[in-house]
């Protein structure tokens, strides 16, 4: 018998918003105890800051510039790198229950796997491995599937549909008419998909997830091997938890955040030092790409509006924090707390509120960047707790689960496991990471590429509608955390940014089998 | 607004590519996630079902030989636009360029339909180059 793993992610959360890492408005004492009994990384970056290239990364262990998933639309390929097929052949079960994203949701065709398991009520299907075998798909046995609200080829979407219709209606139209994000707004003040949510708790996806979870685990023999991902929707907009859990937080009371500078022309100040398509997405502009509300502006948001959306997303992170203390009591009356490895992170982060701005896109900021990644080793392994202020990256996930199952790391991932201190860190040249954006759509195009050490930050734009490709930013992250002072091109930090940019040049032009990259198939 | 056009060079003759395309009803033999067409040329109203279990009518605006040009427009609600094309050109014996476009409002449409024919394109050529081969 080896160690269990219980993999939790959650989509679109900021590092703040955790207790163990300063956050002071959602209560997260799960997570929190998580991280005083585990390994807390101050410094966790995704490849991406979006789901589909994000989660392909989590799964292949590879950048997206290597498993060809390089935007949102963009579907992984079905025989694409998978550590759960790793897993699974090692004798793991293996579950994904929740978002998974590795496939388009907008699929008029039908064309992807993922968007018919739960009308065929079939747990997985037979697909070609990375290896040439055939398997179950992406190395998943079990897979029931959710997102955010209502979409009726997800498990979770059919679950309502049937059993309480009375509630289909509840949750925010997150696309609008013209299948664009929408920028309805709700609440008490109107903000951006902000919205009173009739649903009741119990049936709402976060608690749903977390008992579709119990109810696999309770399925496993004792002795069993296995390997659970839960992968809440929460705390992605649209922000419309269950109406009965939003007086937790009262929004008047919730102060703004620490990057929010009120004064509209101190923000203004703030976004001119960046690249163009910062302050022309501000102003109504440009929407450089589909993950925002085409119609929203982002200079109309007010304080208030703010304060409310911050409230609800705490919201969200409690519920989501008391989920997870159901499935670890399941854990603990089976028998498997000493033996079960728990890792908690999430997709990529929310601007929330940071220079004026919300939701994600070609912004590279800590808001977006940086990530809570908690990783509690099972017990049995005697690893001591520690915080990691080295440099990670989630692209590191793969090999850690290998690592955790006894397996040889593979030569397809292209991070080693994460390091368990800072010494293992240093000893194993943890000391920058990655971050690409690439994006193409409707006429709009951005590439951007970031390096990031524990003392600065560089971002490099590639040639684009906006970008004439000489364009950058430069920050560091001692002497200015909030990422507010641009030293790109600074004689003075000339040699930071060559360094930094050799970095850049390095992974570029890293030795890799690269996947043909994929078609842009749906905006999302 | 969006447009997309997909193309695909094919090695069969113009017209063996042309007797795929031109019957209205023909759609699911070759587009792949269209399950269901039923045609009415009274009307010229195709109805086209896809694999996810939605009707979606069309207008079929033409069928020309001389031209080897398929155009149609969907009328299902969702859209305030759309015109789809497929022209068939012969670019030398046994040598054909087909091109499948798609214009649409709301443009994200266009994008779920354009990446669909491209789809459909490939099952046309293999379908051509099969019989050819025969």
């Amino acid at each position: 018998m080896g160690r269990k793993i219980l993999f939790i992610t959650t989509d679109q959360q900021r590092y703040d918003t955790v207790g163990a890492n300063g956050g002071t408005i959602a209560r997260t004492p799960v997570v929190d105890k998580l991280a005083a009994e585990g390994i807390r990384y101050e410094r966790c970056q995704p490849s991406s800051v979006v789901c589909m290239p994000s989660r392909a990364s989590m799964l292949t262990g590879q950048f997206p510039t290597t498993h060809g998933a390089w935007m949102n639309g963009v579907a992984l390929r079905v025989d694409a790198p998978s550590f759960a097929e790793e897993l699974h052949d090692a004798g793991y079960a293996t579950a994904l229950i929740g978002k998974s994203h590795f496939e388009p949701f907008l699929d008029v065709f039908g064309r992807f796997a993922e968007n018919s398991f739960a009308q065929l009520g079939i747990p997985t299907i037979e697909q070609p491995w990375f290896d040439g075998r055939m398997g179950p798909h992406r190395g998943f046995d079990h897979m029931e599937f959710a997102t955010h609200g209502i979409a009726r080829t997800l498990h979770y979407g059919k679950f309502i549909t049937e059993e309480h219709p009375e509630y289909l209606t509840s949750f925010y139209p997150n696309l609008n008419m013209e299948l664009n994000v929408n920028d309805m707004g709700g609440g008490d003040t109107g903000a951006v998909q902000a919205w009173s949510n009739d649903i009741p708790r119990e049936l709402y996806h976060t608690d749903w997830i977390a008992d579709r979870t119990i109810n696999w685990l309770e399925q496993q023999n004792e002795d069993s091997d296995w390997f659970c991902w839960m992968s809440f929707p929460d705390p992605h907009h649209p922000w419309d938890p269950p109406k009965s859990e939003v007086g937790r937080i009262d929004w008047k009371d919730v102060p703004l955040p620490e990057n929010y500078p009120e004064s509209a022309s101190e923000r203004e100040t703030l976004l001119d030092q960046k690249a163009a398509h910062w302050r022309l997405w501000y102003d109504g502009k440009l929407v450089s790409n589909y993950e925002a509300p085409k119609h929203w502006v982002p200079s109309s948001l007010t304080a208030d509006q703010l304060r409310e959306i911050t409230a609800l997303n705490a919201v969200e992170i409690e519920l989501i924090d008391e989920a997870i203390g159901r499935v670890l009591k399941t854990i603990e009356a089976k028998g498997w707390t000493d033996d079960v490895d728990i890792v908690f992170t999430t997709d990529h982060g929310e601007l929330g509120g940071d220079f004026g701005l919300l939701f994600k896109g070609a912004y590279h900021v800590d808001g977006l960047m940086r990530l809570p990644l908690i990783w509690k080793p099972a017990p049995s392994s005697n690893t001591s707790p520690a915080v990691v202020s080295a440099p990670v990256s989630l692209v590191s996930l793969a090999a850690t689960f290998m690592q955790v199952a006894g397996l040889p790391t593979p030569e397809y991932v292209e991070a080693g496991p994460l390091p368990v201190d800072n010494d293992d860190a240093k000893q194993r040249n943890f000391d920058a990471t990655i971050t690409e954006w690439d994006s193409d759509l409707f006429g709009v195009s951005v590439h951007v590429r970031t390096a990031l050490t524990n003392e600065f930050m560089l971002t490099r734009y590639q040639k684009g509608t906006v970008h004439d490709g000489s364009e950058g930013e430069l920050y560091n992250l001692i002497d200015d955390p909030l990422q507010r002072v641009n030293l790109f091109n600074d004689p003075a930090y000339a040699a930071v940014q060559a360094k930094l940019d050799e970095r850049l040049r390095s992974h570029e032009e890293r030795p890799a089998d690269r996947a043909t990259p994929g078609i842009v198939v749906a905006p999302v | 607004m969006a447009s997309i056009r997909q193309q695909i060079r094919i090695a069969a003759d113009p017209d063996t590519v042309w007797d795929i395309i031109k019957v209205p009803e023909s759609q699911p033999d070759w587009f792949p996630g269209i399950i269901k067409a039923t045609y009415d040329p009274e009307t010229r109203i195709r109805v086209i079902t896809v694999s996810m279990g939605v009707d979606m009518p069309e207008e079929i605006l033409t069928v020309d030989p001389t031209l080897r040009r398929f155009a149609y427009k969907i009328t299902a609600p969702l859209y305030s636009f759309h015109y789809g094309i497929i022209d068939v050109i012969e670019i030398a014996p046994n040598d054909t360029l087909c091109i499948y476009s798609t214009t649409a409002e709301p443009e994200v449409l266009a994008l779920l339909i354009g990446a669909g024919t491209m789809g459909a394109l490939e099952k046309i050529k293999e379908i051509a180059e099969q019989k050819v081969k025969k």
